[in-house]
């Protein structure tokens, strides 16, 4: 995989399943489908890497949403300007909650994240006049240079390049210098600190960061469903992501796209079932004990492990490992 | 001033059931270095363990308050023997994503079952009715809440930390190489502390019943607000969970005076403040973390 022949090729044809995604599946689902896997990868940057679990990660999501939507609607910004809005609102929320939530370390820390994502829930709850309450903020339009993006499928291919910019974004992140660091903070943080490294300064970093493309991804989801609303906010979205994150395969970032796909298609499928449209968490909450229970590795490392068995691809692992 | 007595008694009965849900917590913790995510889901399986008690056998508010906590604790003894048991020893996170699961299963399977729509349960016949307290007039049934709740709050921390019991289940909490060095089958206490802690659950859940609606989601809010109070009385802590239950409480409905708003925010508010100047909370020490 390490050869440039091989990635180029790789490239492609991940990019021509991207292009071709919203032709098999419907628009909103395939759009849902790359922000879903991004929020993931976002998860997946802190807890796969830096071994951190945020269970409240949807307050990045939502309140770019929010952001992305109030931007785009009230200010008539085009979408790309709406989604950095997302962004930075993200990124400015996680400074201060980052930093207090990694006053705590492990299970402690996924307790605080989790409450701090509560109260940004019953803000939003509370501030009607900005989120519209339980209404949620509505008709979020989507224009570039006084062009309309009002179909699905016109916007799908709108927010790809965006989405991709997120993706390798966060594979550079892992795979930088500052990455590294992070990793050997996961594996043992008094080693990284006797080294030198002002492991609290990296850990935040990689909050703010993690936080931030959960900002991408949320931005480009409300927009793409062109409603926010306080669902965005909800426990349960931070609970499903990390459910993605870890049906995918912790550390290995594309898996979250993976975990994203299959989560959100079984939820597609679950919603035509007349008996389990409301309930769909009495098969997803199984998945999740069951992938604690007996696939901790997740999807990712079972796909590639079948995909170097063939006969094709087996030498080229051999010059990689 | 009415108003500010009103809502102090408003304050103690929230506070009340905060405190008993963060104790079950706290012992679960405590034990199995486990944050059960599906305490709020087993405080409202309790409810409902009442309200199909009335409703199908008609078994009555005080005998339910025996025979629910009975009934979960074994089923989250079941749980834990033959599930939550092949997780130990291994990251708590793990845990904690398990009992996350268990959590949309429960809610959402008894959503299938019994729907959104709450359903009422009478308020037991001795204790309906108000009383006069000074200038304010107060429900029975919540002032019956807050003193059982009190008992049985500093009952559980009595067995933790005052008999021989307690002693055990202390020394395996922060030591259980050692203890286990020492002969003490720690394990053996692991499956009942489970179950006990979830009786706590199901026991605030039975109470809660007569208050509020029983309905799958009753659980689903508040287990977020125990974790900020856990998180403030120190995780682990039982007398910290005691106390931190009733102040988010009382401070709570308090706040709401100045503002409704403020109400839902408190509790994170103060853990926020609580995380900048104490990180282990007010009764945690930072070295159990």
């Amino acid at each position: 995989m390490r050869r440039p022949g091989r990635v180029a090729i790789v490239a492609v044809i991940a990019l021509a399943a991207a292009l071709a995604l919203p032709r098999v599946l419907y628009p909103v689902l395939a759009l849902n489908i790359l922000a879903y896997g991004l929020f993931a990868m976002a998860i997946d940057l802190l807890l796969g890497f830096g071994g951190l679990l945020s269970f409240g990660h949807a307050a990045y999501w939502g309140v770019a949403g929010y952001t992305a939507g109030l931007v785009a609607r009230d200010a008539g910004a085009p979408y790309p300007l709406a989604v950095l809005a997302g962004v930075l609102a993200a990124a400015a929320l996680a400074v201060p909650l980052g930093y207090l939530s990694l006053r705590r370390t492990g299970i402690y820390f996924t307790m605080v994240t989790l409450a701090f994502a509560q109260m940004l829930y019953y803000v939003a709850n509370e501030a009607r006049g900005i989120t519209g309450g339980e209404n949620g903020l509505q008709g979020i339009p989507r224009t570039l240079a006084g062009l309309s993006l009002g179909p699905s499928l016109s916007f799908y291919y709108a927010a790809l390049p965006l989405v991709i910019v997120g993706y390798l974004a966060a594979y550079r992140i892992v795979h930088s210098p500052f990455g590294h660091v992070l990793v050997s903070i996961r594996d043992n943080e008094a080693r990284a600190q006797a080294l030198g490294y002002d492991t609290a300064r990296y850990k935040l970093i990689a909050f703010v960061l993690s936080a931030a493309l959960a900002g991408l991804a949320g931005s480009i989801y409300a927009l793409g469903q062109r409603f926010a609303s306080l669902e965005l906010l909800h426990w349960s979205t931070s609970g499903e992501v990390v459910l993605m994150t870890v049906l995918g395969g912790l550390g290995t970032l594309w898996g979250g796209i993976l975990g994203a796909g299959v989560f959100l298609l079984l939820r597609d499928f679950l919603s035509t079932s007349e008996l389990l449209r409301d309930a769909p968490g009495v098969v997803t909450g199984s998945i999740f004990i069951v992938i604690v229970l007996g696939l901790r590795r997740g999807l990712w490392p079972a796909l590639t492990g079948l995909a170097s068995r063939l006969p094709w691809i087996r030498p080229a692992e051999k010059t990689a490992g | 001033m009415d108003y500010l007595a009103v809502q102090l008694f408003n304050g103690l009965v929230n506070g009340s059931f905060y405190a008993l849900l963060s104790l079950g917590l706290a012992v679960i913790f405590g034990m199995m270095r486990i944050v059960n995510f599906a305490h709020g889901a087993f405080y409202m399986l309790g409810a409902f363990v009442a309200y199909l008690l009335l409703q199908e056998l008609g078994v009555g508010f005080w005998p339910s308050l025996l025979i629910a906590p009975l009934l979960i604790a074994v089923v989250g003894m079941v749980v834990e023997r033959t599930l939550l048991r092949r997780l130990s020893g291994l990251d708590p996170l793990y845990g904690f994503l398990f009992t996350f699961g268990l959590t949309l299963l429960i809610q959402d399977g008894m959503r299938l079952r019994f729907g959104l729509q709450g359903q009422p349960y009478a308020t037991p016949a001795e204790l309906a009715g108000t009383v006069a307290l000074g200038p304010v007039t107060y429900p029975v049934y919540r002032l019956f809440v807050v003193v059982f709740c009190l008992i049985a709050s500093v009952a559980v921390w009595f067995v933790i930390e005052r008999t021989r019991l307690g002693m055990v289940v202390r020394a395996a909490t922060e030591r259980a190489e050692l203890t286990r060095a020492l002969g003490v089958n720690v394990d053996r206490w692991v499956t009942p502390m489970f179950g006990f802690g979830l009786g706590l659950a199901a026991l605030a859940g039975v109470l809660a019943a007569p208050m509020r609606n029983v309905s799958p989601l009753m659980g689903s809010e508040l287990i977020i607000l125990t974790f900020a109070v856990v998180v403030i009385g120190g995780m682990g802590s039982i007398s910290g969970a005691i106390v931190a239950g009733f102040l988010v409480g009382v401070l709570s409905s308090v706040g709401a005076i100045f503002d409704p708003a403020v109400e839902g925010i408190v509790a994170f508010a103060l853990m926020a403040g609580l995380l900048l100047v104490r990180p282990s909370g007010l009764f945690g020490s930072l070295d159990a973390r």
